[in-house]
């Protein structure tokens, strides 16, 4: 692996470190009667209301629809969220460290399936929250479900329901496109090898003509 | 008793010139298109768009505060101070009803007029609202960023309490002052003792602590009455006037008796002297009781504590401490200039505004300039403190206040106008009739060190024609005029309700961000406090039950009660556990004597209820909350004294199932509150 891969990959996993502080998602509703606006954020371990009233606020909204009350103690993937993401980081840490090709897919092939795994989870909630209403609800409208977007906006009555990363999910991104870019980059180096046998791994690293455009300065 | 005829000719011959004003008038402004145009988008705030100005107008003898945005003139709110207010339960209330407890026990009225706000070194802080009650005399506290009655104390040892509730410029004291001298302490004796046994009172209370007003100290006068009030500020920070009138000492026919001096006094009050001299042990411990009532934000409650004696201080006691100013003529307003050099006596009979200097009162009381006194109260030379008169000014100068930029703007009652004039030169410089009969004058800041010299608002008398007529009884009218060029504009004409005395402004920005959307409920120590649908309960101590109840979007829990008997006295306590913005809850009961309940998100407010009759009484919710408003309901069964049937409060089938929807909801906001 060489030196850049490397770095990439220690960048990934700090930038990684993130999602510990900042929200991964945003999930923000606007209606004539909330102009200033409600909200909540996703974290690595919890559900949170933009406001400390807001996820009561939603809650309280939610009741007339027959939705269950969004409780984050009740969600298990948040307690295990955490662990993941930190044994990624760590993961990354150590394929940085030791240089091994085969660990790097590995841990990237890891990386890819968590990160789906964790969208397909955060919107079979969402399909649970919009689907699972109760049958003596007070408003019901035949057809009608209430699930937000993952990402995009929505119309859900007289709410607006805009869903879109927050600072962590970008950092995530940011996170996983490094990755990306370090398995490109072993992967056409170990190509190279291949081609020219005689060549050390380290030389192609610092061939610029050899990296993609844009990740050669 | 001899009666001038000159000033019934004098009556009639306003009476006419204000008859031909009105008249000059109404022809100006049918010509004046373009002018009402310019004047409209001066006054015009779009849809969704804020005021420049918060004002806070005296509601008179409806004892409330009406708050209005300035310039569009749109009514924000009446709250209430010194009186029941059925529509939001304040005073019926069992929280509220210590507000308004007095020595003469509860007094659900009063006559609210002089709004000030609270200040710091000189200037509108937006801290505070200071009011006084003129009839049971009481000043109260009005808090800015919840707009809600905190805290009001009781006067003693006055009487018609109208020259208040007016601040230092540091918010140390706010006055208040006797208008109706009585025996002090009051007794039983013949009215016609008057000059031996009345005397007025000019009370200090010490203010700058919330929750925590008291009676600092009062100055014992001579019978007059006491009328108007205003702290020195910069040069003559340290003292305070007061206007007087009556100083005929007169007690029957006083629109008579009383005005036949051709000066009158202002009274130059020298407070820190006063402070020093009780400091000293000179003033003497009067009797006197009084009450002194405190709204506990956290526990929603209101409390009465019952006070007695005041620090009495004689002027003959500690001299130097008063003087008097002799003014003409009845003087109604004292105003100080925002450099506290000039004092304007507004002499209501006066023809014309006199003009007092502090630098000249100080070097008057150092030259001796005195002729004669009154017990032991030195009085100056006219000439000695004059700084000069506006000479035929108009007709009944009452208020003054000022742009900061020089100029003196005053209320003229009888001539009907504003007169605008300068300072130090004394010239008239314009003026603008409005209708009809202004009595009090607000400029934002208009009485500070720093007005917001942009508008002015006339508060008028008597309306008349001014609105599409309704009955007999109408409302008052304002009129807001643009002051901020060489020329006053008359901008625009709104109602207003009760009779707004003094009022108080600021811009908007100094309190907009601070306004409270809601009480945290977590941080609701009431005793009867329902903090989850889980909580509430129904229980019984001898012939009182008391429920506790939540209300939260669309239902009460319980909203079933049974066990109550006939001989009962049942008290809702009913928590409004929303934590949301604007989410009222209201609670009525068929046949409560007293009033609704209206309760803001996060606090607990209760209804004592006394059912006469065996059957079944609903209650509802009275603030439309939300889309099943109608459905906010529930019932309590009274049954005959000695019934068997079981005390209990249910939960609907209906409302049982949004508990289940919902009973994770207060565990999530408690949880969100620890972030």
């Amino acid at each position: 692996m060489s030196k850049t891969s490397r770095i990439l990959i220690v960048a990934a996993s700090l930038l990684l470190l993130g999602v510990f502080v900042f929200p991964l998602w945003s999930v923000h509703l606007t209606a004539p009667q909330y102009p200033e606006g409600i909200g909540m954020t996703i974290h690595v371990n919890t559900v949170k209301g933009l406001t400390e009233f807001d996820l009561g606020k939603i809650n309280s909204l939610n009741h007339y629809i027959g939705m269950k009350a969004i409780e984050p103690d009740a969600i298990p993937e948040l307690r295990i969220m955490p662990w993941i993401v930190a044994a990624l980081v760590a993961g990354g840490l150590l394929v940085a460290a030791l240089g091994r090709r085969r660990l790097l897919y590995v841990w990237f092939g890891s990386f890819a399936a968590l990160g789906v795994a964790g969208l397909v989870d955060f919107w079979k909630w969402e399909y649970e929250y919009g689907h699972d209403l109760s049958p003596d609800a007070i408003i019901q409208i035949p057809g009608m479900t209430y699930q937000p977007p993952l990402i995009g906006s929505k119309a859900l009555l007289n709410f607006n329901a805009s869903s879109w990363p927050a600072l962590g999910g970008v950092l995530a991104g940011i996170a996983f496109a490094l990755a990306v870019a370090a398995v490109i980059l072993t992967v056409r180096a170990a190509r190279a090898r291949r081609a020219v046998p005689s060549r050390a791994a380290g030389d192609v690293a610092s061939m610029p003509d050899a990296l993609p455009a844009g990740l050669g300065s | 008793m001899r009666t001038p005829p000159r000033r019934l000719i004098l009556g009639a011959a306003t009476l006419a010139a204000l008859g031909g004003l009105a008249f000059a008038c109404r022809t100006a402004d049918t010509s004046g298109g373009a002018l009402v145009g310019d004047a409209s988008s001066k006054v015009y705030v779009p849809p969704g768009k804020h005021d420049e100005f918060y004002a806070f107008l005296s509601g008179g003898y409806n004892g409330q505060i009406g708050i209005y945005g300035l310039p569009s003139g749109r009514l924000l709110k009446f709250a209430s101070v010194f009186s029941q207010n059925p529509e939001t339960g304040y005073g019926y209330n069992e929280e509220t009803k210590p507000m308004l407890q007095t020595s003469y026990g509860f007094i659900p009225w009063d006559d609210l007029h002089h709004p000030e706000l609270s200040q710091t070194n000189g200037v509108p802080d937006g801290r505070w609202l200071f009011a006084n009650g003129v009839n049971t005399p009481r000043v109260a506290r009005f808090d800015l960023s919840t707009m809600e009655t905190t805290e009001i104390l009781e006067i003693p040892n006055t009487a018609g309490q109208h020259a208040s509730a007016f601040t230092t410029p540091d918010t140390k004291y706010i006055v208040a002052a006797t208008r109706f001298s009585i025996p002090t302490p009051n007794a039983d004796v013949p009215i016609e003792s008057y000059r031996q046994n009345f005397r007025g009172t000019l009370t200090f209370i010490s203010a700058d602590d919330p929750g925590r007003m008291d009676i600092a100290f009062q100055i014992l006068m001579p019978g007059y009455n006491f009328d108007l009030g205003h702290a020195g500020k910069a040069v003559s920070d340290g003292w305070f006037f007061f206007s007087t009138y009556n100083t005929e000492q007169a007690y029957t026919k006083l629109e008579l008796n009383a005005s036949q001096n051709d000066k009158d006094f202002v009274a130059a009050v020298n407070y820190r002297l006063a402070e020093q001299c009780v400091a000293q042990g000179k003033a003497h411990v009067a009797a006197g009781t009084y009450f002194h009532n405190v709204l506990d934000e956290k526990s929603h409650q209101a409390r009465s504590e019952r006070k007695s004696g005041t620090k009495m201080l004689a002027p003959s006691d500690c001299p130097g401490v008063v003087y008097l100013l002799p003014t003409p003529k009845s003087p109604h307003g004292v105003d100080v200039d925002p450099t506290g050099e000039y004092i304007v006596a507004g002499g209501k009979l006066a023809t014309v505004i006199p003009v007092h200097s502090f630098s000249k009162l100080q070097k008057a009381i150092a030259d001796k300039q005195f002729d004669g006194d009154v017990q032991g109260i030195p009085i100056l030379k006219y000439s000695a403190t004059l700084a000069g008169e506006v000479q035929k000014p108009g007709l009944g100068p009452l208020h003054t206040e000022f742009d900061g930029k020089g100029n003196a703007y005053t209320s003229m009652f009888i001539s009907s106008e504003i007169v605008k004039w300068k300072l130090g030169t004394w010239e008239v410089l314009d003026r603008m009739p409005v209708y009809y009969s202004v009595g009090h004058l607000m400029i934002p800041g208009g009485d500070s060190k720093q007005p917001w010299g942009k508008y002015l608002v006339a508060m008028n008398k008597i309306t008349k024609d001014r609105y599409l007529p309704t009955g007999p009884e109408l409302s008052q009218s304002a009129q807001l005029i643009d002051i901020s060029g060489d020329k006053m504009k008359m901008l625009l004409d709104f109602p207003t309700i009760g009779e707004p005395h003094y009022a108080q402004a600021l811009p908007a920005s100094l309190i907009e961000g601070k306004q409270l959307k809601f009480y945290r409920l977590s941080e609701n120590a009431h005793p009867n406090v329902t903090k989850a649908e889980s909580e509430g309960g129904i229980t019984r101590t001898g012939k009182t039950v008391h429920v506790k109840m939540a209300a939260i979007r669309s239902h009460f829990a319980p909203d079933n009660i049974e066990g109550v008997q006939v001989g009962d006295t049942v008290l809702f306590h009913v928590t409004n556990i929303e934590q949301d913005w604007d989410i009222v809850h209201g609670f009525a009961v068929l046949g409560a004597e007293n009033a609704e309940l209206t309760i803001a998100p996060g606090a607990t407010r209760t209804l004592r209820w006394v059912p006469k009759a065996t059957g079944v009484y609903p209650f509802y919710c009275t603030d439309f909350c939300s889309a099943l408003h109608q459905e906010m309901s529930g019932y309590v069964r009274v049954s005959p004294a000695g019934s068997s049937v079981a005390l209990s409060a249910n939960i609907s089938p209906k409302a049982a199932t949004q508990m289940a929807r919902l009973k994770e909801v207060p565990k999530a906001e408690s949880h969100g509150g620890s972030h």
